[in-house]
């Protein structure tokens, strides 16, 4: 891997760095290898500079040495000095590589199947709780995409991977000092979307996809999904829209009907947060019935980590442009970028409810299941977004269809909004 | 009514006697008319009734609240849930909404309540014009045992066979040894191809005899059967009459509807090449002879099977407006719905039979929303992604009652649209039809459009050699998609490898002025890999001006396009030939399926240094398939043949899924023991399967 290829423009740094260790017979020549355990570099993908370190897992299993760390640490200094990204791939048997390294700003990539990630390995947990589990269990692929959250997406294999990463790169400004990038765009941005006007069921119980609103909204249907395994409830990923990547947040009617629970509030926050600091628009698709109810939701502080989610939002400076599909119930709608966290653009489709609550569960508590014709007049009253556009909460009932106009617009004209926040050392975000 | 008719009927119409055009004018049909029906065939009557100024009435399901025959009517009422014995058969809904929104006639379509007796009657007992036959007629028609006798009495050729109402499995044995192998067991009440079994010996027999009677149960509510002397290699040509009610009847000419599948149209066209004129005056005498006979009026069509030397047999007649009356229509230049309202409302004909035409030739092909590699076509449902219809192309006529955002779903005719071209020659029309097909944008459900264009550039349909046998004749081993030649195979890979450095390029096209300057890459050439099938194909690429030059086995190719990536249609000229190709779907893995000559192909395309990386990577194990039976498309559980610890052997049927009327046998691919037997819910979908594991032997059934 370190062979020059004249058609790959790739510069590698520190081929001559050799580690320093002499104990453990490690100083005989034969145990020397140019450059370590690690290739370091930078290069252009798709003609946009970014700094790379690859562990290499032939040289001493890719463990972190005293030389390995000053080689890793000398391409973030300088990829920090010129404002570009670091690409980390990360083939180490030692587990303390975490602790100084940031790799494209903590996003990972895990392989499927050949890939763990674990504090400690199967043979510690045996010995220290008793508990039998495989590699595979305790911190593969499926278990971090899925399970812990650890990873935010997963691959076939090393090649899959980059290719995708490069896909994924072709989104995000080479630093925070950059704007939101824009590509060149085939999709007109006046397109409408017609099926838009019918895909919201008529009865609000009934689930439909997310994805396909964002699917058909985004440039050529592209959509690069995060953690799409993790708290399916909610979406988050990224889109571009006439050519401009944007962050795409929605709720997902489809699964555990679109509820924001401990671990979809804690995706969408993190995702949200990204977005902030890389200057990346947001745009939030709601039908959400509330926060998920329950003892194992409270206990687990469902408040706490659902102020994550407000806290994000709200302290958002980019561009926040919000539809509301569906429902909007609650403290569930306050925290889906609503226009109380300072959204530019909030958009209700006519399908759309804003209210406390469902009707049926708010006749309940008002009327305590005396009132049979309350439901209707709940309905009536708040089943729809009248209430809301009245006061201002919505800036606009919006024709489903023409969604994607309305957001195209908003993009270029919000393009040089700033907004700034009250001086503090650092945010204090409900950890 | 006279702002209404466009200036395109008049040109229809042009023919007409210029007094009986005039007539035309001053003539009054109904103010208000209801659709029975749904789909296409409801959005096809509401145009003529828009044309004619009358005002319409849909009725929908509540799923099918969103339909388009919905919104393109004037009033539109809700009758009942999804399933259609609650909605579209729910007569006395129905029978509510006519009162209730005044409409003075009803036009049921086809299928349905199309050629109930029942409804007619009801409708006539409350001053309701039906737009169609008598109940004389539907009722003398739809009852096949009757039917042929009519038609034996009014001279009508017909085919030897069991004159009765078969009583059981037993009987249907003994009958079918007297006529003779192979033989047809068909519903009474049926039509459409539903209730319909042919078998060639006692066990079929047995087994045609139970699944027609279910069919024919659940599809009419009737499960009467009856058997006939089956004709092997028959074309299927019928014949369009259209009689008044003063006892005047016109044929108007044929339609050649031999290509079937599972004994339903896919394909069909008038006039047929197959006819010389004597035999279609013969039949067109017939029919008009037995439509006399039952005092037909309206619309209607005689069925017939033509046997190689032209020899043709009464089959049914439908009391209905066919799905493909548009090829009669095209070369006609009459509005079949058109007639069928004027003489519902009492007016004579307008036509003398002389008056009739053959111009110029019609193809339609049924565009399915349906899988036809399995079977030549299960239904398949979902969402209409993507939807556009090809209507660019002249002389292209599409009848369709869905838009982009439909759904197809499990309750209805899958359907999508009747894809119609015409031209002044079979020639022409056949080209145009290649042309629409290439042109039609579907996504979000599998269609049957490969197997279209197969059929309609095959030699032999070409030629005009076809029987109702066409599609397992020509593909014994099931429809496998277009094959490529060298030729077409060397001008896919090119277009591919072209398509993703287009891709490429693109990808590093930035607007603005970045911080940190782009580098502009000099690359002009580009070495993949690209793996179509079993094969990897070394493809090398160079930028010529707007043009790419492809070399694809020592081959170079010149591929030019305006390479819009957003365009769910591409115009590629390859060598100077022009195609139009879809690009369905692509990922950033390299992954991405093109549909090429109508068939989708599915390509990787990598750069030639990721390609030979790859073969360091680790394989992963393929899963094992052989022991799976997935069920094959999504429908209802009807029947379940096994309890847990049951042997089965190969073959063996396990349970029954009923999908759009259509029951299927779900049979056991291996022998083995059935341990465990999930809770089967009533609807399973595509993720669900029947698992059938071999080396556990035992037969798992999910659900959900």
């Amino acid at each position: 891997s370190r062979k020059k290829n004249k058609r790959i423009y790739f510069d590698e740094y520190d081929m001559f760095v050799e580690h320093r260790c002499s104990d453990f017979g490690m100083d005989s020549s034969k145990n020397k290898y140019p450059g370590d355990s690690v290739v370091t570099g930078r290069g252009r993908i798709n003609g946009r500079l970014a700094y790379v370190f690859s562990q290499d897992f032939t040289v001493f299993g890719g463990s972190l040495s005293g030389a390995h760390a000053q080689k890793i640490c000398k391409v973030m200094d300088q990829a920090a000095m010129v404002g570009a990204p670091v690409i980390g791939l990360n083939d180490s048997g030692g587990a303390r590589i975490q602790e100084g390294v940031e790799s494209l700003a903590g996003y990972a990539d895990i392989f499927l199947d050949t890939s763990y990630l674990f504090i400690t390995g199967p043979d510690v947990v045996k010995s220290v709780t008793n508990e039998d589990v495989t590699q595979e269990q305790l911190g593969g692929a499926k278990t971090h995409t899925s399970v812990s959250g650890v990873a935010h997406r997963a691959f076939e294999n090393d090649i899959d991977a980059l290719l995708n990463l490069r896909e994924f790169f072709n989104y995000l400004p080479l630093s925070n000092r950059d704007p939101a990038p824009v590509r060149e765009c085939h999709d007109p941005s006046d397109r409408l979307v017609p099926e838009l006007d019918m895909l919201v069921p008529i009865e609000s119980t009934k689930a439909y996809d997310m994805l396909d609103i964002i699917h058909s909204i985004a440039d050529e249907r592209e959509f690069f999904e995060i953690m799409p395994s993790y708290a399916r409830n909610i979406v988050v990923g990224f889109a571009r829209m006439n050519g401009r990547t944007v962050g795409i947040v929605g709720n997902q009617p489809k699964v555990a009907s679109g509820c924001l629970d401990i671990n979809s509030s804690v995706k969408g926050a993190r995702f949200v947060r990204f977005c902030d600091a890389f200057n990346i628009p947001l745009i939030t698709f709601v039908d959400v019935p509330g926060f998920l109810p329950g003892t194992a939701q409270e206990y687990g502080g469902i408040i706490r980590h659902g102020a994550k989610l407000l806290f994000a939002f709200a302290e958002a400076t980019v561009p926040k442009i919000t539809i509301i599909t569906r429902k909007a119930y609650g403290g569930a709608y306050d925290v889906m970028s609503s226009k109380h966290l300072r959204g530019d653009a909030n958009y209700a489709w006519p399908t759309a409810e804003v209210a406390v609550m469902g009707a049926k569960g708010a006749v309940q508590i008002i009327f305590r299941g005396k009132e049979a014709d309350a439901e209707a007049e709940y309905v009536d009253k708040f089943a729809n977004p009248f209430p809301a556009a009245m006061r201002g909460f919505v800036d606009d009932i919006i024709q489903p269809s023409t969604t994607r106009v309305r957001i195209c617009h908003d993009l270029d004209v919000l393009a040089s909004k700033t907004q700034s926040s009250p001086w503090k050392k650092h945010a204090n975000i409900p950890l | 009514t006279c702002q209404h008719v466009s200036s395109l009927d008049l040109k229809n119409l042009c023919f007409v006697h210029l007094s009986r055009f005039l007539l035309f004018f001053s003539l009054q049909t109904f103010e208000k008319l209801l659709i029975a029906n749904r789909g296409e065939i409801a959005c096809r009557v509401i145009k003529t009734c828009k044309k004619m100024g009358i005002k319409t009435v849909a009725i929908h399901s509540d799923v099918d609240a969103n339909a388009v025959h919905v919104k393109m009517a004037d009033e539109a009422v809700c009758v009942g849930p999804a399933p259609t014995s609650k909605s579209y058969l729910n007569m006395d809904a129905i029978m509510e909404v006519i009162k209730k929104t005044r409409a003075q006639a009803v036009h049921p379509g086809y299928g349905f309540l199309s050629e109930n007796k029942e409804f007619a009657r009801r409708l006539a007992s409350e001053g309701v014009t039906f737009i169609g036959p008598d109940t004389h007629a539907i009722q003398a028609m739809g009852d096949k045992i009757e039917s042929k006798l009519l038609a034996k009495n009014a001279k009508v050729n017909t085919i030897p066979g069991f004159d009765g109402v078969v009583k059981d499995a037993d009987e249907a044995v003994r009958i079918a040894r007297e006529i003779g192998y192979p033989v047809m067991i068909k519903a009474s009440a049926g039509g459409g191809g539903k209730g319909m079994r042919i078998a060639w010996d006692d066990e079929e027999t047995r087994e045609g005899f139970r699944f027609s009677s279910q069919e024919a149960a659940s599809s009419f509510g009737d499960d009467r059967l009856l058997i006939e002397k089956f004709i092997d290699n028959p074309r299927h040509i019928e014949i369009q009459v259209l009689a008044d009610k003063h006892g005047n009847a016109l044929w108007l000419n044929e339609r050649e509807c031999s290509i079937q599948r599972r004994n339903q149209k896919v394909v069909e066209e008038a006039p047929s090449t197959f006819l010389d004129p004597e035999t279609r005056r013969a039949m067109g005498e017939q029919a008009v002879a037995l439509a006399k006979a039952v005092k037909y009026s309206s619309a209607g069509t005689v069925e017939f099977l033509v046997d190689s030397s032209k020899n043709f047999y009464f089959l049914e007649m439908n009391t209905r407006l066919q799905v493909e009356h548009p090829v009669t229509e095209c070369i006609t230049g009459l509005d079949l719905v058109q007639e069928m309202i004027r003489v519902a409302k009492g007016y004579p004909l307008r036509h003398k039979q002389a008056d009739i035409p053959i111009n110029g030739w019609a193809v339609e092909c049924r565009v399915y929303a349906e899988d036809p590699y399995k079977s030549f076509g299960l239904p398949s449902i979902g969402k209409l992604s993507q939807y556009q219809e090809p209507l660019h192309v002249p002389s292209v006529r599409v009848d369709s009652g869905i838009q982009q955002g439909s759904d197809i779903s499990i309750y209805y005719d899958p359907m999508i649209s009747k894809l119609i071209t015409y031209g002044s020659n079979r020639a022409e029309a056949l080209k145009r039809m290649e042309e629409a097909l290439d042109n039609y944008v579907i996504r979000g459900v599998a269609h049957n459009i490969s197997l279209l264009r197969e059929v309609i550039i095959h030699p032999r349909f070409v030629q005009g050699d076809i029987s109702t046998k066409f599609l397992p004749e020509v593909y014994p081993d099931g429809f496998k998609g277009h094959k490529l030649t060298d030729l077409e195979r060397r001008e896919l890979l090119a277009t591919a490898a072209s398509l993703y450095v287009a891709e490429q390029l693109r990808s590093q096209r930035f607007l603005g002025t970045p911080r940190i300057p782009i580098a502009k890459s000099k690359q002009s050439s580009w070495e993949l890999s690209v793996r179509l099938g079993d094969g990897i194909y070394p493809v090398a690429v160079s930028k010529d001006g707007s043009s790419f030059s492809v070399e694809v086995d020592g081959m170079k190719l010149n591929v030019t396009s305006e390479w819009n990536l957003a365009s769910p249609l591409l115009s590629v000229t390859i060598d100077g030939t022009q195609r139009t190709i879809q690009r369905l779907s692509r990922n950033a893995s390299g992954d991405t399926s093109i549909q090429f000559l109508g068939t989708v192909y599915k390509l990787q395309i990598l750069t030639k240094v990721a390609a030979e990386l790859s073969k360091y990577m680790p394989e992963k194990a393929a899963e094992d398939t052989s022991s799976i039976l997935r069920s094959p498309m999504p429908g209802a559980v009807v029947a379940v043949s096994v309890k847990p610890g049951d042997m089965v052997s190969e073959g063996q049927e396990i349970c029954v899924i009923e999908a759009m009327k259509m029951q299927n046998s779900m049979i056991a691919a291996k022998t083995g023991k059935v341990s465990y037997l999930g809770s089967l819910k009533t609807i399973c979908n595509l993720s669900n399967r029947i698992e059938f594991k071999k080396e556990k032997r035992r037969i798992l059934c999910c659900s959900p």
